[in-house]
């Protein structure tokens, strides 16, 4: 017994011992444990809440309005409306085929839908939602949202969107915007405006839409929101608003614009028109014009293809991108060169044989008029077009000098008008050639006939429109050259405050007076009877200064004659016209290209008129129906047969 | 009459214990409530749980410890036998073949072992008289092996070791040699280069994982990484119950289940985990005077080995939780949700309770 107890007590000691270094091994396990949660919950305290609140919080941007586009009597020319759009985010989404074919059952997808969520889907993440349908209407809306459950994946939203509501007017003006790509990405990325470009869809393309992007975009907002695990927001916690694009208003009056196209019926080409005394554009139009709203959500390929590919080449913005021979509406700034110069002052004049030739060559450079126009100084020359007279001053006056004093005038550079134009790749320069020029671009020396020719605004000159007109802007102001502008004033959509846009001068050219006021009396004559656009300047009202051109599409042969029955229709001279009024204190200048045309006076004439009628008299052309041939009704016997000087040029 | 009825129920219940219980069950409802996003049926079931626990715990505890010597043997038997049924006949789920079913309901028999393991190798050692010789231990071992083995191969790694742990406390407790402890884990450190060379580089890098979640942080490691952010963002007094961020907006995986220590940590911080920790320290504390002052062999090794099978819970738990130990799928002991774990643990307190209260009979 006494054993048995000893025994047992001996065990129990040993027992002991054992829990005593088990009651070590869990305190310091366990202290273990408590110096884990201090280190986690004290020291790195800051760090977990700072990755706790990431976890919690995110940031969901909130797009702006965008700015309006509004012509000058505040008519809108682009604003936002909201609408549903039916997206799908293809990540989320198993079978995508399937799921378009669902949902095509409840709403209608057409197949001009598929193809561009098609094209869209190829362009963006598989994160990023894709626009399936847009503008829904409420019923639509409404079909699928009770059908939801069906589709995850797939939401409906309610979105901003562009949109042009007169359509193809002045479309080359206000341009489009249409959804970001790449391309957009890498270039905001540059700027450093990616960031407030945050769950922005759509950017402005071309136009207005592109130059005024900063304006009209606005700033982005944005919510903090408490999200769950599954990313769903499940409040709000605090925001910052957006705050709204700039509107920008036009000096261009919409009725003017439409008036404008309308004078172009089927025709193609461009009219700029100009007030000189501040740079404002006040017309600008592109003929054949196109639909912007086709591109806002990225144009199908039926649309595209029939833009691109027609014959018209109705995408070409003509005032900024086309370029033409400037022909013989050259011919008042060369007239202006040889009197700065010095030469032809009158009473100089010349006796016209109908054609001029070089010393000691055979070669004739023929004047339009055949048995030519007898005794001509520099201000008839301008009025009745005389070719021989230019052909002269031309080469006396030799290439370099002419060329750099026409560049004053604009001539061969860009305007930097506001549109299209990021950092002015957009706009095309023209062309005004040198002998360094040719040798650079043909490797070959210059012709002394090259120089003759230039002097009618033939050869390798070109202008655009844009250019023609500022030119005759330019002329109409006396020398001093204001910058073009389509925008006059930017006003803030919040505090409705305008802020206009300042006339800016580009250049001011020293000119002699007088030789200025000979130009333009030639110029005046020009619109009077004995002019090459009398029937433009009859019963006008006010006074027009005016020249009319042609420019040759195909080069004629020596001893061809054109003959317009047989030409291809598109191989007809193109018709140019420019203009300013009220000749003694101008306030619109204008340029008009008229595309195979064929004469100046008949067919380019006639458009700058209804413009300018409108805007000197706000006179609304009686009827659109006006044939090119005809001139608007007066109250004296209307000459239904344009005299010969009206033909030619 | 009343006193009668009192003393009938609370004969042999541990006054000490059953209030510190009576705490962490308390606890374990509050966090449970946050933690299933305030789902009162949550809670109800948890509590209908305790109730069936609690139940089992009373009536253990009023089993006298002979008794439960006697079934010792028949017990382990029992669940060998039905960890074979499991490896034979078992539904698979997850991956592992778990669960038996025996007609009206399923039984997870490497629960059953978690008791059946440590009565088993105290009833083997308290059988042998005298100081317990080698061959003992290796014939413990080898009954401590096979129901280890039969779980590892479910698989069930985490419960496996946890099981094999509960049986080594005994050998512990009953005395194995300190030579051979040292020796054991001298061989183990030895091995393990040569066992991490003959992986395949997959398991390699589960095995990295396990260890640094930050290498996978959306796949395995995503628990573990929300985990201790969670636990990290509580701060020295928590972001306050029902506030936690983490738990409320669903980014703690398994929050009702096996992390729930982080929803408690997140929501009342340091200083809460501290308050448990010594709760928990307390329980063991009172598991090990039970067992010290136990009076017959079998019930101070089984006393012991169940107190600390609830330490290596609570630990491992709160280690995996809190990164670190690599994540074996252990319920925090008296707080996660689950019935079946709360009632193997409470027929553990129940036998506690048992040797503590029934020990005047056997000294009279």
């Amino acid at each position: 017994m006494g054993a048995e107890l000893k025994n047992y007590l001996h065990e129990q000691h040993y027992f002991r011992v054992r829990l005593g270094v088990a009651v070590l091994v869990v305190f310091s396990l366990f202290a273990l444990l408590a110096f884990r949660f201090s280190y986690l919950q004290l020291k790195q305290y800051n760090h977990y809440q700072t990755l706790a609140e990431n976890n919690r919080i995110s940031l969901v941007p909130i797009i702006p309005n965008r700015g309006l586009i509004l012509d000058k009597n505040g008519v809108v020319l682009a604003h936002n409306f909201f609408a549903y759009t039916l997206e799908i985010t293809p990540a989320k989404v198993k079978n995508l085929e399937e799921t378009i074919a669902d949902i095509s059952k409840l709403v209608e997808v057409s197949s001009l839908d598929r193809k561009r969520f098609k094209k869209i889907r190829e362009q963006s993440h598989s994160f990023e939602s894709v626009p399936i349908r847009t503008h829904l209407n409420e019923i639509e809306a409404a079909r699928f949202a009770v059908n939801h459950y069906r589709f995850p994946g797939v939401e409906i939203k309610s979105r901003l969107f562009r949109h042009y509501p007169l359509g193809k007017l002045g479309s080359h003006m206000v341009g489009y915007i249409g959804r970001i790509n790449d391309k957009d990405l890498k270039n905001l990325e540059e700027s450093g405006d990616l960031s407030n470009y945050k769950g922005s869809d759509h950017i402005g393309k071309s136009g207005l839409e592109q130059f005024y992007e900063k304006q009209l975009h606005g700033t982005t907002g944005f919510q903090q929101v408490e999200i769950d695990a599954d990313g769903h927001a499940v409040r709000v916690l605090s925001s910052m608003p957006p705050i709204p694009g700039d509107n920008i208003i036009l000096a261009a009056d919409s009725k003017l614009q439409e008036i404008a196209e309308t004078a172009f019926g089927a025709h193609r080409g461009a009219l700029v028109a100009i007030n000189p005394k501040t740079g404002e554009v006040l017309s600008y139009v592109s003929q054949p014009t196109f639909d912007p709203n086709l591109f806002v959500d990225g144009i199908d390929s039926e649309n595209w293809k029939a833009l691109n590919e027609s014959l018209d080449k109705p995408l070409i913005n003509r005032p900024l991108r086309g370029v033409y021979p400037p022909g013989s509406t050259f011919k008042p700034f060369v007239a202006l060169a040889g009197l700065e110069a010095g030469k032809r002052a009158p009473p100089f004049s010349i006796q016209d044989p109908g054609f001029f030739t070089l010393p000691g060559k055979k070669h004739r450079y023929r004047d339009w008029k055949p048995s030519g126009h007898g005794t001509v100084d520099i201000q008839k020359a301008i009025t009745i077009s005389c070719d021989t007279f230019f052909y002269g001053l031309a080469m006396e006056m030799g290439i370099e000098n002419l060329t750099s004093f026409v560049r004053h005038f604009g001539f061969g550079r860009k305007s930097g008008i506001d549109i299209d134009n990021k950092n002015g790749k957009s706009e095309n320069g023209g062309l005004l050639p040198t002998p360094e020029w040719k040798q650079r671009r043909f490797k070959q020396p210059w012709y002394p006939g090259e120089t003759v020719i230039v002097g009618i605004g033939q050869g390798y000159t070109l202008v655009t429109p844009l250019q023609l007109a500022q030119a005759t802007a330019i002329l109409a102001n006396n020398g001093v050259a204001m910058k073009p502008r389509l925008v006059s004033h930017i006003e803030d959509a919040q505090s409705g405050k305008k802020q206009i846009i300042a006339p800016v001068i580009q250049d001011r050219i020293e000119l002699n007076p007088n030789n200025v006021e000979i130009v333009k009396r030639g110029m005046i004559d020009v619109t009077l009877p004995g002019g090459t656009a009398a029937s433009v300047g009859a019963n006008a009202g006010y006074s027009i200064a005016a020249k009319t051109g042609t420019a040759q599409v195909i080069g004629i042969k020596q001893n061809e004659k054109y003959n317009e029955s047989t030409i291809n229709e598109r191989h007809l001279d193109h018709a140019l016209f420019i203009a300013y009024a009220p000749a003694e204190d101008p306030t619109i200048a204008l340029a008009v290209i008229v595309e195979n045309g064929r004469h100046g006076g008949s067919t380019a004439g006639p458009i700058a008129r209804k413009v300018m009628d409108y805007y000197l008299l706000g006179k609304v052309p009686a009827t659109e129906a006006a044939k090119e041939n005809k001139i608007p009704t007066g109250n004296t016997a209307v000459t239904t047969t344009i005299p010969e000087e009206e033909l030619h040029d | 009459m009343i006193s009668k009825l009192l003393q009938f129920l609370f004969k042999h219940i541990d006054a000490f214990l059953m209030t510190c219980l009576f705490f962490a069950l308390l606890t374990s409802l509050f966090v449970l409530y946050s933690a299933s996003g305030q789902s009162l049926e949550r809670v109800y079931a948890q509590a209908i749980n305790m109730g069936v626990a609690l139940s089992v715990l009373w009536v253990v505890a009023n089993i006298s410890p002979q008794k439960l010597e006697r079934v010792a043997f028949a017990l382990y038997v029992l669940g060998v036998l039905l960890l074979i049924a499991v490896a034979l006949f078992g539904s698979i789920s997850h991956g592992a073949r778990r669960w038996l079913n025996i007609g009206f309901t399923q039984i997870q028999p490497s629960e059953l072992m978690r008791i059946a393991m440590p009565m088993m190798l105290a009833w083997y050692f308290a059988s042998r008289e005298g100081k317990p010789s080698a061959t003992n231990f290796i014939i413990a071992g080898f009954l401590l092996a096979v129901p280890v083995a039969l779980i590892m191969k479910q698989p069930d790694l985490g419960t496996s070791l946890l099981i094999a742990s509960s049986g080594f406390y005994v050998l512990f407790l009953a005395g194995l040699s300190w030579k051979f402890l040292v020796g054991a884990a001298v061989s183990l450190l030895a091995l393990m280069p040569i066992f991490w060379s003959m992986l395949h580089d997959y398991q390699r890098k589960r095995i990295e994982i396990l260890f640094d979640p930050t290498q996978d942080p959306l796949g395995a490691g995503y628990h573990t990484i929300q985990a201790i952010i969670a636990i990290g963002s509580g701060g020295a007094t928590g972001k306050g119950w029902l506030n936690g961020t983490q738990t409320q907006l669903d980014f703690l995986p398994e929050r009702t289940t096996d992390f729930i220590f982080a929803v408690f940590s997140e929501e009342f911080g340091f200083l809460g985990n501290m308050l448990l920790l010594t709760l928990f320290t307390v329980i063991i504390i009172r598991g090990l005077m039970i067992a010290s002052q136990a009076q017959s062999t079998f019930s101070r090794l089984l006393a012991g080995a169940i107190t600390l099978n609830f330490f290596s819970y609570a630990f491992v738990n709160m280690g995996m939780v809190s990164g670190i130990l690599p994540v074996v799928g252990v319920p925090l002991p008296l707080i996660s949700y689950g019935g079946t774990s709360m009632v193997t643990l409470c027929l553990g307190f129940g036998i506690l309770m048992s040797i503590h209260t029934h020990k005047n009979l056997v000294a009279n």
